[in-house]
């Protein structure tokens, strides 16, 4: 064997085994899973046998979804997801569009600024946003969350959908245009039916962003709104869910295997998003 | 296209931009130059026939509800936040390197600061992630393109998982492992000998533990862009540089490198970016106690509990920004040079 493939071996087993692991031990009750007696408690199970007569049990995911209502957060969850996919595409395929086939010089410095406001960090400008927010009354909202990780997403989303814009050529909205469209319609009617596979690839990075969320819904929902992520950190620490933490392992596993799902069919469209930005320029 | 057309196209997404991250920047700037508000206090004498008079003080919730609705964003304090203990520490430091014996103490007397804690941590972050993911992701993309095409979309696949999943639990799968309790926690106790080695005890174990995870979560991003870039590597040199006889070696070191380039440029800064808010996996470790940085400061002062601190999380935003600005600055200029040198 090469160095590379022992090399690509261990990688694959440190990117991948974490999971593995989370998901075998989602099934077992935390005395097995977090458990002093070593390893081999988390595989075989053998307290989680003694207690419900087999070493597996669904029983951490009947608490999570049905005592503590999981279900409650994965809806919102859903809400939040596909509107900032939504609002995402409808606002970043008008402005990549624009930029793509701009001709002047401020869109050049459309795209730096975007750049810089990609720099600053959502916590910096949370603190910005929660007074205005209580004061009108936006605090706690899906709508308001769903807006702002649209906003704070916007310069990816920007860079992407431009890039993409600029492998359509342009000769496709100047027929359009001759033929009697504004450019509104050209855009709609000529562009986009060609668009679809980048205005897949940035809807799965604005759907990521959306789900995979933390703190700005953290700080930025109420009680009854919250997502997915932050009810799962609420299972962590404090006392009032002491003992809770298999929930948690529940939770995350809840979540991340339906993505590794979804990841399969849309393999392609990601590995294509992430290098449009960097190596077409 | 013409001016009128062009902003009508980026009105929404530009008016969307503008107003949630140059406003609140503009407001956070605002909000850091007033603090709350002090309690208004009264005092209050009762009387009793037989204990006598007593004064006592208590809070005039309707007064400081009234201040509160007439200014909103607090007293203004002008540097003063900047410069308190929390933040730049200005009088602390000054103190400590007057009294410490030597250099080498007072920097680490400083840099248990709150402020310079979170910013040294933030930094060491930011240098070590970095550069390590950008390694770990060029030779897993060097390693891939060796390995047999028909094998290459099940490893991209199993490889992007650790980017994909939400950072915050992509960290607590690596915590739940590397617990005292966990397969990973109970390995290095083994190892090592230590039956009290864990992360709440070790300061070195937590660093070293957040910067693997840093690594393992942006190593998958520097792959796939790398990997798209060695395919684009022109075949006629890389021929002719077999031909003269270059070593394996040879031919990535004098023909690969230079072309990825100008590719490394755009992702270490990107990766400065995001490595610079490290939050999630500080919170999802629960090391708060072990490894602060400058996001986690904003969010304790925020999520504190019954009166958010809204000024000094504003002036530690700001300070972030200056950071950011600052780390940013060299990058952004090469940047700058290499598109002036296409167009």
């Amino acid at each position: 064997m090469s160095a590379a493939t022992i090399f690509i071996l261990v990688w694959l087993v440190g990117a991948a085994f974490p999971f593995v692991w989370t998901v075998w031990g989602s099934f077992k009750i935390q005395a097995d899973f977090f458990s002093y007696g070593g390893w081999r408690d988390a595989l075989l199970g053998p307290r989680t046998l003694q207690l419900t007569g087999s070493s597996f049990t669904l029983e951490n995911y009947r608490g999570l979804w049905f005592e503590e209502a999981f279900w409650r957060p994965a809806a919102n969850t859903l809400i939040l997801t596909g509107s900032v996919t939504l609002i995402s595409l409808a606002f970043g395929t008008l402005g990549g569009y624009a930029l793509a086939r701009s001709t002047h010089r401020y869109a050049f410095w459309v795209l730096i600024a975007a750049l810089i406001f990609r720099a600053m960090p959502g916590l910096t400008l949370i603190s910005g946003y929660l007074l205005p927010f209580f004061q009108f009354n936006l605090w706690g909202h899906l709508t308001t969350a769903a807006i702002v990780l649209v906003a704070l997403n916007q310069p990816f989303t920007l860079w992407l959908l431009h890039s993409f814009f600029l492998t359509v050529p342009r000769e496709l909205d100047e027929s359009a245009l001759v033929d009697g469209c504004t450019r509104f319609q050209a855009f709609r009617l000529a562009i986009m039916p060609v668009m679809w596979p980048g205005v897949v690839t940035t809807g799965i990075f604005s759907f990521l962003v959306g789900y995979s969320d933390f703190v700005i819904c953290a700080m930025l929902l109420s009680e009854s709104n919250q997502t997915m992520v932050p009810t799962t950190a609420a299972f962590l620490g404090s006392e009032q869910h002491a003992g809770k933490l298999m929930f948690a392992v529940a939770a995350t596993v809840s979540m991340i295997v339906p993505l590794f799902i979804l990841i399969i069919f849309f393999q392609r469209r990601i590995v294509d998003g992430l290098t449009a930005g960097a190596v077409k320029g | 296209m013409p001016h009128r057309t062009f902003f009508a196209f980026m009105l929404p997404s530009l008016s969307a931009m503008l107003i949630f991250i140059a406003l609140p920047i503009l407001s956070s700037a605002f909000q850091s130059l007033h603090i709350e508000h002090p309690r208004v206090l009264i005092e209050t004498e009762t009387c009793d026939p037989f204990a006598g008079c007593t004064t006592e003080t208590r809070v005039d919730a309707e007064a400081t509800r009234k201040l509160e609705e007439a200014q909103p964003a607090g007293k203004f304090n002008g540097l003063g936040t900047y410069f308190n203990s929390a933040h730049l520490a200005v009088a602390d430091v000054a103190e400590i390197w007057r009294t410490a014996p030597n250099v080498w103490q007072a920097l680490s007397k400083i840099t248990d600061l709150p402020f310079y804690r979170a910013l040294l941590f933030t930094l060491a972050y930011t240098f070590v992630v970095t550069p390590l993911s950008l390694w770990l992701g060029l030779l897993i993309a060097l390693a891939v393109n060796m390995v047999p095409q028909r094998l290459r979309g099940a490893i991209t696949y199993f490889t992007l998982l650790p980017m994909l999943v939400p950072t915050f639990l992509g960290a607590l799968v690596l915590f739940w492992m590397i617990d005292a309790r966990g397969l990973i926690g109970a390995a290095l106790i083994a190892l090592s000998g230590n039956p009290d080695l864990s992360l709440k005890a070790s300061r070195t174990l937590t660093w070293v533990v957040l910067f693997v995870h840093g690594a393992w979560n942006s190593a998958p991003f520097v792959f796939i862009v790398f990997y798209a870039a060695i395919q684009t590597v022109p075949r006629d040199t890389l021929e002719s540089a077999i031909i003269d006889g270059a070593s394996r070696w040879q031919q990535q070191r004098f023909v690969v490198f230079p072309h990825l380039r100008p590719i490394a440029i755009f992702l270490t800064l990107v990766l400065i970016m995001d490595n610079f808010r490290v939050f999630e996996s500080i919170v999802a470790f629960s090391a708060t106690a072990q490894a602060s940085s400058l996001s986690v400061l904003v969010f304790k002062d925020l999520m504190n509990g019954t009166t958010r601190l809204y000024g000094s999380a504003a002036a530690t935003s700001m300070l972030t920004i200056l950071c950011i600005a600052l780390l940013m600055m060299p990058s952004m200029v090469r940047s700058w040079q290499t598109f002036k040198g296409k167009a």
